[in-house]
Protein backbone atom coordinates (compact mmCIF):
# COMPACT_ATOMS: atom_id res chain seq x y z
CA UNK A 1 0.00 0.00 0.00
CA UNK A 2 1.42 3.68 -0.90
CA UNK A 3 -0.16 6.85 0.19
CA UNK A 4 0.27 9.41 -1.92
CA UNK A 5 2.37 12.03 0.26
CA UNK A 6 3.21 15.81 -1.35
CA UNK A 7 6.77 17.47 -1.09
CA UNK A 8 6.55 19.94 1.85
CA UNK A 9 8.56 23.31 1.42
CA UNK A 10 11.56 22.99 3.84
CA UNK A 11 13.94 25.61 5.84
CA UNK A 12 17.79 23.03 5.67
CA UNK A 13 20.76 24.50 6.89
CA UNK A 14 23.40 23.12 5.25
CA UNK A 15 27.44 23.90 5.69
CA UNK A 16 26.07 27.99 6.96
CA UNK A 17 23.99 28.58 3.80
CA UNK A 18 20.18 28.65 3.80
CA UNK A 19 18.22 26.24 1.24
CA UNK A 20 14.84 26.44 0.98
CA UNK A 21 13.76 23.01 -0.91
CA UNK A 22 10.90 21.24 -2.08
CA UNK A 23 11.27 17.51 0.23
CA UNK A 24 9.36 14.62 0.06
CA UNK A 25 8.82 13.44 3.45
CA UNK A 26 9.90 9.95 3.17
CA UNK A 27 13.56 11.43 1.72
CA UNK A 28 16.23 10.98 4.29
CA UNK A 29 18.95 13.89 4.98
CA UNK A 30 21.57 11.78 3.10
CA UNK A 31 19.25 11.82 -0.18
CA UNK A 32 18.17 15.39 -0.05
CA UNK A 33 22.00 16.03 0.14
CA UNK A 34 23.14 13.91 -2.65
CA UNK A 35 20.03 14.16 -5.12
CA UNK A 36 18.70 17.52 -4.59
CA UNK A 37 21.81 19.61 -3.11
CA UNK A 38 24.74 17.75 -4.93
CA UNK A 39 26.51 17.34 -1.94
CA UNK A 40 27.70 14.10 -2.96
CA UNK A 41 30.94 13.55 -0.45
CA UNK A 42 28.20 12.16 2.17
CA UNK A 43 28.16 8.39 0.71
CA UNK A 44 24.95 6.26 0.47
CA UNK A 45 26.83 2.44 1.81
CA UNK A 46 25.00 0.27 3.71
CA UNK A 47 21.74 2.79 4.11
CA UNK A 48 20.49 1.44 7.62
CA UNK A 49 22.84 2.23 10.25
CA UNK A 50 25.83 -0.07 9.35
CA UNK A 51 28.60 1.50 7.99
CA UNK A 52 28.69 5.15 8.79
CA UNK A 53 29.73 6.60 5.17
CA UNK A 54 26.92 9.17 5.50
CA UNK A 55 28.12 10.74 8.88
CA UNK A 56 27.08 14.10 9.13
CA UNK A 57 27.36 16.58 11.67
CA UNK A 58 23.61 18.09 13.22
CA UNK A 59 24.29 20.97 15.34
CA UNK A 60 27.80 19.41 15.83
CA UNK A 61 27.10 16.45 16.45
CA UNK A 62 27.74 13.17 14.24
CA UNK A 63 24.48 11.61 12.86
CA UNK A 64 23.84 9.12 10.46
CA UNK A 65 22.11 11.12 7.20
CA UNK A 66 20.97 7.67 5.79
CA UNK A 67 18.84 7.51 8.84
CA UNK A 68 17.46 10.89 9.53
CA UNK A 69 14.34 12.32 7.99
CA UNK A 70 14.87 15.40 6.19
CA UNK A 71 12.01 17.37 7.38
CA UNK A 72 12.67 16.40 10.61
CA UNK A 73 16.03 18.45 10.58
CA UNK A 74 14.18 21.60 9.36
CA UNK A 75 16.07 24.59 11.50
CA UNK A 76 19.02 22.96 12.09
CA UNK A 77 22.25 23.46 11.36
CA UNK A 78 23.66 20.04 8.81
CA UNK A 79 27.53 20.39 8.23
CA UNK A 80 28.90 17.86 5.14
CA UNK A 81 32.21 16.89 4.36
CA UNK A 82 32.01 19.69 1.75
CA UNK A 83 31.59 22.80 5.20
CA UNK A 84 34.59 20.67 6.92
CA UNK A 85 37.46 22.94 5.65
CA UNK A 86 35.15 25.56 5.67
CA UNK A 87 34.97 26.78 8.57
CA UNK A 88 39.40 27.17 8.55
CA UNK A 89 38.70 29.05 5.43
CA UNK A 90 40.76 26.11 3.34
CA UNK A 91 41.72 22.20 4.03
CA UNK A 92 41.14 21.26 7.71
CA UNK A 93 44.08 20.11 9.64
CA UNK A 94 42.50 16.37 9.41
CA UNK A 95 42.33 16.70 5.82
CA UNK A 96 45.68 17.88 5.47
CA UNK A 97 47.02 14.42 8.04
CA UNK A 98 44.89 11.99 6.02
CA UNK A 99 46.26 13.18 2.88
CA UNK A 100 50.38 12.99 4.72
CA UNK A 101 49.36 9.75 5.93
CA UNK A 102 47.80 8.05 3.19
CA UNK A 103 44.39 7.64 5.25
CA UNK A 104 42.38 7.82 2.42
CA UNK A 105 42.77 4.24 0.07
CA UNK A 106 39.32 3.85 -1.81
CA UNK A 107 38.30 6.75 -0.06
CA UNK A 108 34.62 5.96 0.29
CA UNK A 109 34.58 5.87 4.03
CA UNK A 110 36.99 9.33 4.45
CA UNK A 111 33.68 11.72 4.18
CA UNK A 112 32.08 10.00 7.31
CA UNK A 113 35.58 9.19 9.32
CA UNK A 114 36.20 12.62 9.07
CA UNK A 115 33.03 14.23 10.52
CA UNK A 116 33.23 11.77 13.39
CA UNK A 117 37.12 12.31 13.42
CA UNK A 118 36.33 16.19 14.01
CA UNK A 119 33.59 16.08 16.42
CA UNK A 120 36.34 14.13 18.79
CA UNK A 121 38.56 17.04 18.31
CA UNK A 122 36.34 19.48 18.89
CA UNK A 123 34.66 17.70 22.04
CA UNK A 124 37.78 17.05 23.95
CA UNK A 125 39.48 20.19 22.56
CA UNK A 126 43.31 18.71 23.09
CA UNK A 127 45.88 16.19 21.56
CA UNK A 128 43.86 12.73 21.46
CA UNK A 129 44.98 9.23 22.00
CA UNK A 130 44.97 5.71 20.33
CA UNK A 131 42.16 4.51 22.35
CA UNK A 132 40.02 7.53 22.30
CA UNK A 133 39.71 7.78 18.29
CA UNK A 134 39.31 4.09 18.53
CA UNK A 135 36.04 4.40 20.21
CA UNK A 136 35.35 7.53 18.12
CA UNK A 137 35.25 5.93 15.08
CA UNK A 138 33.31 2.73 15.81
CA UNK A 139 30.82 3.34 14.00
CA UNK A 140 32.30 3.97 10.53
CA UNK A 141 33.97 0.79 8.81
CA UNK A 142 36.92 0.92 6.79
CA UNK A 143 37.43 -2.21 4.67
CA UNK A 144 40.93 -0.98 2.87
CA UNK A 145 43.05 0.17 5.33
CA UNK A 146 42.94 -1.43 8.36
CA UNK A 147 42.32 1.87 10.25
CA UNK A 148 45.97 2.17 11.36
CA UNK A 149 46.82 5.05 9.03
CA UNK A 150 43.49 6.63 9.96
CA UNK A 151 44.36 7.04 13.43
CA UNK A 152 47.47 7.77 12.95
CA UNK A 153 46.15 10.83 10.53
CA UNK A 154 43.74 11.80 13.61
CA UNK A 155 46.24 11.72 16.60
CA UNK A 156 48.96 13.94 13.89
CA UNK A 157 45.76 16.21 13.24
CA UNK A 158 44.92 16.79 17.18
CA UNK A 159 48.47 17.69 17.80
CA UNK A 160 48.94 19.95 14.89
CA UNK A 161 46.27 21.60 15.85
CA UNK A 162 47.70 22.08 19.35
CA UNK A 163 50.73 23.49 18.41
CA UNK A 164 52.67 20.71 17.62
CA UNK A 165 54.87 19.60 14.14
CA UNK A 166 53.40 17.56 11.25
CA UNK A 167 54.54 13.91 11.47
CA UNK A 168 54.27 11.05 8.55
CA UNK B 1 20.41 1.63 -1.98
CA UNK B 2 17.12 1.22 0.37
CA UNK B 3 14.53 3.57 0.03
CA UNK B 4 11.93 4.17 2.72
CA UNK B 5 8.14 3.56 1.64
CA UNK B 6 6.36 6.44 0.65
CA UNK B 7 4.89 8.28 3.95
CA UNK B 8 4.05 11.52 5.31
CA UNK B 9 5.77 12.56 8.08
CA UNK B 10 5.00 15.26 11.31
CA UNK B 11 7.25 16.47 13.65
CA UNK B 12 4.70 17.71 16.00
CA UNK B 13 6.40 20.23 19.31
CA UNK B 14 4.52 19.25 22.10
CA UNK B 15 3.02 16.01 23.37
CA UNK B 16 -0.76 16.23 23.21
CA UNK B 17 -0.29 17.44 19.12
CA UNK B 18 2.21 13.95 18.89
CA UNK B 19 -0.69 12.35 20.42
CA UNK B 20 -3.63 13.12 18.29
CA UNK B 21 -1.40 12.76 15.31
CA UNK B 22 -0.59 9.14 16.86
CA UNK B 23 -4.79 8.29 16.90
CA UNK B 24 -4.26 8.45 13.02
CA UNK B 25 -4.85 4.82 11.80
CA UNK B 26 -1.91 2.85 11.02
CA UNK B 27 0.81 6.04 12.01
CA UNK B 28 4.20 4.99 13.99
CA UNK B 29 6.45 7.21 16.37
CA UNK B 30 10.09 7.75 15.38
CA UNK B 31 12.30 9.16 17.92
CA UNK B 32 15.75 8.25 16.91
CA UNK B 33 14.87 6.49 14.05
CA UNK B 34 17.84 3.99 14.35
CA UNK B 35 15.17 0.92 15.05
CA UNK B 36 12.25 1.80 12.36
CA UNK B 37 14.08 3.27 9.96
CA UNK B 38 16.03 0.20 9.26
CA UNK B 39 13.06 -1.83 9.47
CA UNK B 40 10.88 0.62 7.27
CA UNK B 41 13.32 0.06 4.69
CA UNK B 42 13.59 -3.27 4.75
CA UNK B 43 9.70 -3.13 4.42
CA UNK B 44 8.44 -4.54 7.62
CA UNK B 45 5.64 -1.70 8.06
CA UNK B 46 4.25 0.42 5.85
CA UNK B 47 2.78 2.87 8.13
CA UNK B 48 1.24 6.14 6.21
CA UNK B 49 1.88 8.14 8.78
CA UNK B 50 5.44 8.51 11.45
CA UNK B 51 5.33 10.73 14.25
CA UNK B 52 8.14 12.33 15.02
CA UNK B 53 9.65 12.59 18.41
CA UNK B 54 12.62 14.51 17.70
CA UNK B 55 10.74 18.29 18.25
CA UNK B 56 9.82 17.60 21.76
CA UNK B 57 12.15 19.22 23.78
CA UNK B 58 9.76 18.13 27.23
CA UNK B 59 11.35 14.45 26.90
CA UNK B 60 14.70 15.55 27.06
CA UNK B 61 15.25 16.28 30.82
CA UNK B 62 17.28 14.11 33.53
CA UNK B 63 15.45 14.94 36.99
CA UNK B 64 17.28 13.49 40.28
CA UNK B 65 14.02 13.47 42.90
CA UNK B 66 15.01 12.41 46.36
CA UNK B 67 12.05 12.91 47.93
CA UNK B 68 10.49 10.83 45.61
CA UNK B 69 13.55 7.93 45.21
CA UNK B 70 13.64 8.28 41.50
CA UNK B 71 15.38 9.52 38.73
CA UNK B 72 13.46 10.64 35.88
CA UNK B 73 15.06 9.92 32.35
CA UNK B 74 12.82 11.85 29.65
CA UNK B 75 12.06 9.19 26.79
CA UNK B 76 13.60 11.64 24.38
CA UNK B 77 17.49 11.91 26.50
CA UNK B 78 19.76 9.75 23.87
CA UNK B 79 21.56 7.10 24.66
CA UNK B 80 25.06 8.97 24.28
CA UNK B 81 23.14 11.31 26.91
CA UNK B 82 22.47 8.49 29.25
CA UNK B 83 26.06 6.98 29.33
CA UNK B 84 27.78 10.51 29.74
CA UNK B 85 25.02 11.96 32.28
CA UNK B 86 27.19 12.43 35.66
CA UNK B 87 23.89 10.94 37.63
CA UNK B 88 23.67 8.33 35.90
CA UNK B 89 26.68 7.19 35.96
CA UNK B 90 27.21 7.67 39.64
CA UNK B 91 24.02 5.75 40.53
CA UNK B 92 22.92 3.09 37.90
CA UNK B 93 26.45 2.57 36.74
CA UNK B 94 25.04 -0.47 34.68
CA UNK B 95 22.96 1.64 33.17
CA UNK B 96 25.37 4.04 32.02
CA UNK B 97 27.42 0.90 30.32
CA UNK B 98 24.41 -0.83 28.75
CA UNK B 99 23.20 2.90 26.96
CA UNK B 100 27.45 3.13 26.49
CA UNK B 101 27.59 -0.55 24.50
CA UNK B 102 24.43 0.39 22.05
CA UNK B 103 25.48 -0.27 18.49
CA UNK B 104 27.98 2.64 17.53
CA UNK B 105 29.12 6.29 18.58
CA UNK B 106 26.76 7.17 15.78
CA UNK B 107 23.99 5.06 16.71
CA UNK B 108 23.79 6.45 20.19
CA UNK B 109 24.05 10.04 19.27
CA UNK B 110 20.82 9.33 17.55
CA UNK B 111 18.72 6.53 19.61
CA UNK B 112 16.97 7.35 22.52
CA UNK B 113 16.23 5.76 25.96
CA UNK B 114 12.89 5.40 25.18
CA UNK B 115 13.67 3.97 21.90
CA UNK B 116 15.75 0.93 22.96
CA UNK B 117 13.33 0.01 25.33
CA UNK B 118 10.56 0.10 22.67
CA UNK B 119 13.18 -1.43 20.25
CA UNK B 120 11.33 -3.99 17.97
CA UNK B 121 12.10 -7.64 18.64
CA UNK B 122 14.99 -8.90 16.13
CA UNK B 123 15.11 -12.31 14.16
CA UNK B 124 17.79 -13.56 11.69
CA UNK B 125 14.63 -14.35 9.70
CA UNK B 126 12.95 -10.83 10.14
CA UNK B 127 15.37 -8.47 9.65
CA UNK B 128 16.67 -8.94 6.14
CA UNK B 129 15.76 -7.40 3.02
CA UNK B 130 11.87 -7.61 1.15
CA UNK B 131 14.15 -9.67 -1.79
CA UNK B 132 15.58 -11.91 1.33
CA UNK B 133 12.61 -12.48 3.17
CA UNK B 134 10.57 -13.50 -0.16
CA UNK B 135 12.99 -16.03 -0.73
CA UNK B 136 11.86 -18.21 2.28
CA UNK B 137 8.58 -16.98 2.25
CA UNK B 138 8.38 -14.46 4.82
CA UNK B 139 7.33 -16.14 8.54
CA UNK B 140 5.01 -15.10 11.50
CA UNK B 141 6.52 -11.91 11.73
CA UNK B 142 6.77 -11.07 7.82
CA UNK B 143 4.20 -11.88 5.99
CA UNK B 144 4.48 -15.77 5.77
CA UNK B 145 2.51 -18.66 8.30
CA UNK B 146 5.35 -20.71 9.45
CA UNK B 147 8.28 -20.42 12.21
CA UNK B 148 11.77 -20.90 10.81
CA UNK B 149 13.28 -20.78 14.14
CA UNK B 150 11.24 -23.38 16.08
CA UNK B 151 9.63 -25.48 13.12
CA UNK B 152 5.83 -26.28 13.50
CA UNK B 153 5.96 -23.62 16.40
CA UNK B 154 2.97 -20.57 16.59
CA UNK B 155 4.51 -17.81 18.37
CA UNK B 156 7.05 -15.45 17.19
CA UNK B 157 10.13 -15.89 19.03
CA UNK B 158 11.58 -13.07 17.44
CA UNK B 159 14.29 -11.72 20.18
CA UNK B 160 14.64 -8.26 22.39
CA UNK B 161 17.56 -7.20 21.59
CA UNK B 162 17.81 -3.58 23.82
CA UNK B 163 20.82 -3.57 25.77
CA UNK B 164 18.76 -0.95 28.25
CA UNK B 165 15.87 -3.18 28.78
CA UNK B 166 17.56 -6.17 31.47
CA UNK B 167 19.37 -3.48 32.88
CA UNK B 168 16.26 -1.15 33.75
CA UNK B 169 14.21 -4.65 34.78
CA UNK B 170 17.28 -5.35 37.29
CA UNK B 171 17.52 -1.63 39.04
CA UNK B 172 13.30 -2.36 39.30
CA UNK B 173 12.71 0.91 36.84
CA UNK B 174 9.09 1.68 35.58
CA UNK B 175 7.76 3.46 32.46
CA UNK B 176 6.07 6.31 32.05
CA UNK B 177 3.12 5.75 29.38
CA UNK B 178 0.47 8.94 28.62
CA UNK B 179 -2.34 8.60 26.10
CA UNK B 180 -5.19 11.19 25.14
CA UNK B 181 -7.15 9.35 28.53
CA UNK B 182 -4.51 10.05 31.29
CA UNK B 183 -0.91 8.52 32.59
CA UNK B 184 -0.18 5.02 33.68
CA UNK B 185 3.15 3.73 35.19
CA UNK B 186 4.37 0.02 34.01
CA UNK B 187 6.88 -1.59 35.50
CA UNK B 188 9.79 -2.60 33.17
CA UNK B 189 9.22 -6.13 34.13
CA UNK B 190 5.11 -5.79 33.49
CA UNK B 191 5.84 -4.22 30.55
CA UNK B 192 6.72 -6.91 28.09
CA UNK B 193 5.11 -10.17 27.12
CA UNK B 194 6.40 -12.97 25.13
CA UNK B 195 5.24 -12.64 21.87
CA UNK B 196 7.74 -11.57 18.99
CA UNK B 197 4.81 -10.34 17.03
CA UNK B 198 4.13 -7.74 19.77
CA UNK B 199 6.07 -7.88 22.86
CA UNK B 200 4.95 -4.94 24.95
CA UNK B 201 1.93 -3.88 26.81
CA UNK B 202 2.02 -0.79 25.38
CA UNK B 203 -1.69 0.27 23.67
CA UNK B 204 -1.63 1.82 19.85
CA UNK B 205 -2.34 5.66 21.94
CA UNK B 206 0.47 5.38 24.14
CA UNK B 207 3.73 7.53 24.08
CA UNK B 208 6.52 6.64 26.46
CA UNK B 209 7.16 9.54 27.96
CA UNK B 210 9.83 8.72 30.81
CA UNK B 211 12.09 5.95 32.46
CA UNK B 212 11.34 5.83 36.55
CA UNK B 213 14.91 4.72 38.11
CA UNK B 214 14.27 3.96 41.93
CA UNK B 215 17.41 5.48 43.78
CA UNK B 216 19.29 3.16 45.48
CA UNK B 217 18.23 2.72 48.95
CA UNK B 218 21.36 0.54 49.95
CA UNK B 219 25.28 -0.19 48.85
CA UNK B 220 25.09 -2.23 45.76
CA UNK B 221 27.22 -3.53 42.87
CA UNK B 222 25.77 -3.84 39.24
CA UNK B 223 26.96 -4.71 35.90
CA UNK B 224 25.84 -5.20 32.62
CA UNK B 225 27.84 -7.88 30.67
CA UNK B 226 27.33 -8.05 26.13
CA UNK B 227 28.41 -10.41 24.49
CA UNK B 228 28.49 -9.56 20.14
CA UNK B 229 30.33 -10.91 17.02
CA UNK B 230 32.00 -7.50 16.62
CA UNK B 231 32.48 -4.71 19.80
CA UNK B 232 30.98 -2.09 18.04
CA UNK B 233 28.00 -1.69 15.89
CA UNK B 234 26.29 -5.58 16.05
CA UNK B 235 23.10 -6.52 18.43
CA UNK B 236 23.88 -8.54 21.96
CA UNK B 237 24.00 -12.53 21.06
CA UNK B 238 23.79 -12.60 25.02
CA UNK B 239 23.23 -9.84 27.57
CA UNK B 240 23.16 -10.20 30.81
CA UNK B 241 22.27 -7.91 33.82
CA UNK B 242 23.39 -8.41 37.41
CA UNK B 243 22.58 -6.59 40.94
CA UNK B 244 24.19 -7.39 44.52
CA UNK B 245 22.73 -5.88 47.18
CA UNK B 246 24.95 -5.65 49.85
CA UNK B 247 24.71 -5.11 54.23
CA UNK B 248 27.64 -2.95 53.42
CA UNK B 249 29.83 -1.06 51.00
CA UNK B 250 32.56 -3.89 50.63
CA UNK B 251 32.60 -6.49 48.54
CA UNK B 252 33.06 -9.06 51.75
CA UNK B 253 29.79 -7.72 52.96
CA UNK B 254 26.39 -10.16 53.21
CA UNK B 255 24.22 -10.29 50.13
CA UNK B 256 20.75 -9.04 50.98
CA UNK B 257 19.02 -9.37 47.35
CA UNK B 258 20.82 -10.65 44.02
CA UNK B 259 18.70 -9.98 40.66
CA UNK B 260 20.19 -11.54 37.27
CA UNK B 261 18.07 -10.71 34.04
CA UNK B 262 19.06 -12.11 30.87
CA UNK B 263 18.66 -11.05 27.77
CA UNK B 264 17.88 -11.96 23.60
CA UNK B 265 16.78 -14.95 25.08
CA UNK B 266 12.44 -14.44 23.44
CA UNK B 267 10.75 -11.43 23.07
CA UNK B 268 10.73 -11.01 26.85
CA UNK B 269 13.90 -10.69 29.17
CA UNK B 270 14.18 -13.63 31.76
CA UNK B 271 14.41 -12.38 35.39
CA UNK B 272 16.19 -15.77 36.92
CA UNK B 273 15.01 -17.01 39.78
CA UNK B 274 16.09 -19.26 43.24
CA UNK B 275 18.71 -16.30 43.42
CA UNK B 276 17.06 -15.07 47.07
CA UNK B 277 18.86 -18.45 48.52
CA UNK B 278 21.93 -16.53 48.42
CA UNK B 279 20.77 -14.11 50.93
CA UNK B 280 22.86 -13.95 53.78
CA UNK B 281 25.92 -15.11 51.84
CA UNK B 282 29.34 -12.64 51.51
CA UNK B 283 29.21 -11.36 48.06
CA UNK B 284 32.72 -12.67 47.90
CA UNK B 285 32.16 -15.91 48.32
CA UNK B 286 33.39 -17.84 45.24
CA UNK B 287 30.28 -19.93 45.88
CA UNK B 288 27.94 -17.39 44.46
CA UNK B 289 29.53 -17.09 41.44
CA UNK B 290 29.13 -20.38 40.90
CA UNK B 291 25.46 -20.34 41.43
CA UNK B 292 24.26 -17.79 39.75
CA UNK B 293 26.57 -18.98 36.97
CA UNK B 294 24.37 -22.67 37.98
CA UNK B 295 20.93 -20.95 37.60
CA UNK B 296 21.18 -19.05 34.59
CA UNK B 297 22.73 -21.78 32.79
CA UNK B 298 19.90 -24.47 34.01
CA UNK B 299 17.05 -21.77 33.20
CA UNK B 300 18.62 -20.02 29.86
CA UNK B 301 17.97 -21.69 26.82
CA UNK B 302 18.60 -19.29 23.52
CA UNK B 303 17.00 -20.47 20.53
CA UNK B 304 18.39 -20.07 16.69
CA UNK B 305 16.67 -16.46 16.52
CA UNK B 306 19.77 -14.18 15.87
CA UNK B 307 24.02 -15.34 15.26
CA UNK B 308 25.53 -18.02 16.31
CA UNK B 309 24.32 -21.55 17.34
CA UNK B 310 22.12 -21.53 19.96
CA UNK B 311 24.17 -25.11 21.87
CA UNK B 312 27.32 -22.32 22.28
CA UNK B 313 25.35 -19.51 22.86
CA UNK B 314 24.20 -21.53 26.44
CA UNK B 315 27.35 -22.74 26.84
CA UNK B 316 28.65 -19.03 27.31
CA UNK B 317 26.41 -17.86 29.14
CA UNK B 318 27.60 -18.81 32.48
CA UNK B 319 31.42 -17.71 31.09
CA UNK B 320 30.20 -14.59 30.77
CA UNK B 321 28.56 -14.46 34.02
CA UNK B 322 31.29 -15.54 35.92
CA UNK B 323 33.31 -13.07 34.21
CA UNK B 324 31.01 -10.32 35.33
CA UNK B 325 30.76 -10.91 38.36
CA UNK B 326 34.53 -12.07 38.81
CA UNK B 327 35.73 -8.36 37.87
CA UNK B 328 32.86 -6.90 40.32
CA UNK B 329 34.39 -8.39 43.19
CA UNK B 330 38.35 -7.78 41.97
CA UNK B 331 37.07 -4.19 41.29
CA UNK B 332 36.24 -4.38 45.39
Amino acid sequence: MSTPVHATLVQLRVNDREHAIAVEPHRTLLEVLRYQLDLIGSKQGCDKGDCGACTVQIDGVPQLACLTLAVAVAGRQVTTVEGLGQRVGGCHPLQDAFDRHDAAQCGFCTPGILMSAEALLRRVGRPVEGAEVREALAGNLCRCTGYTKIIDAVIDASRVMHGGVAGA
Amino acid sequence: MLRLPRLDVATPTDLDTALALLATPGARLVAGGTDILPNLKHRLGEPPLLVSLAQITRLRDIIEEPQAGVLRIGAGVTLTQTSEHARVRALFPSLAVAAGQVASPLIRNMGTLGGNVNLDTRCRYVNQTDFWRSAIGGCLKSGGTVCHVVPGGRNCVAALSSDCVPVLMSLGASLVMRSPNGTREVPVADYFVADGLRNTVRNDDEITTEIRVPLPTMPRRTAYTKWSVRQSIDFPLLSVALRFDLEHDRVSAALTDVRVVVGVLGARPREVTRLEELRGRAFNDPEVIKAVAERVHAQCKPLENVPYEAPYRREMLPVHVRRAIAALVAAG
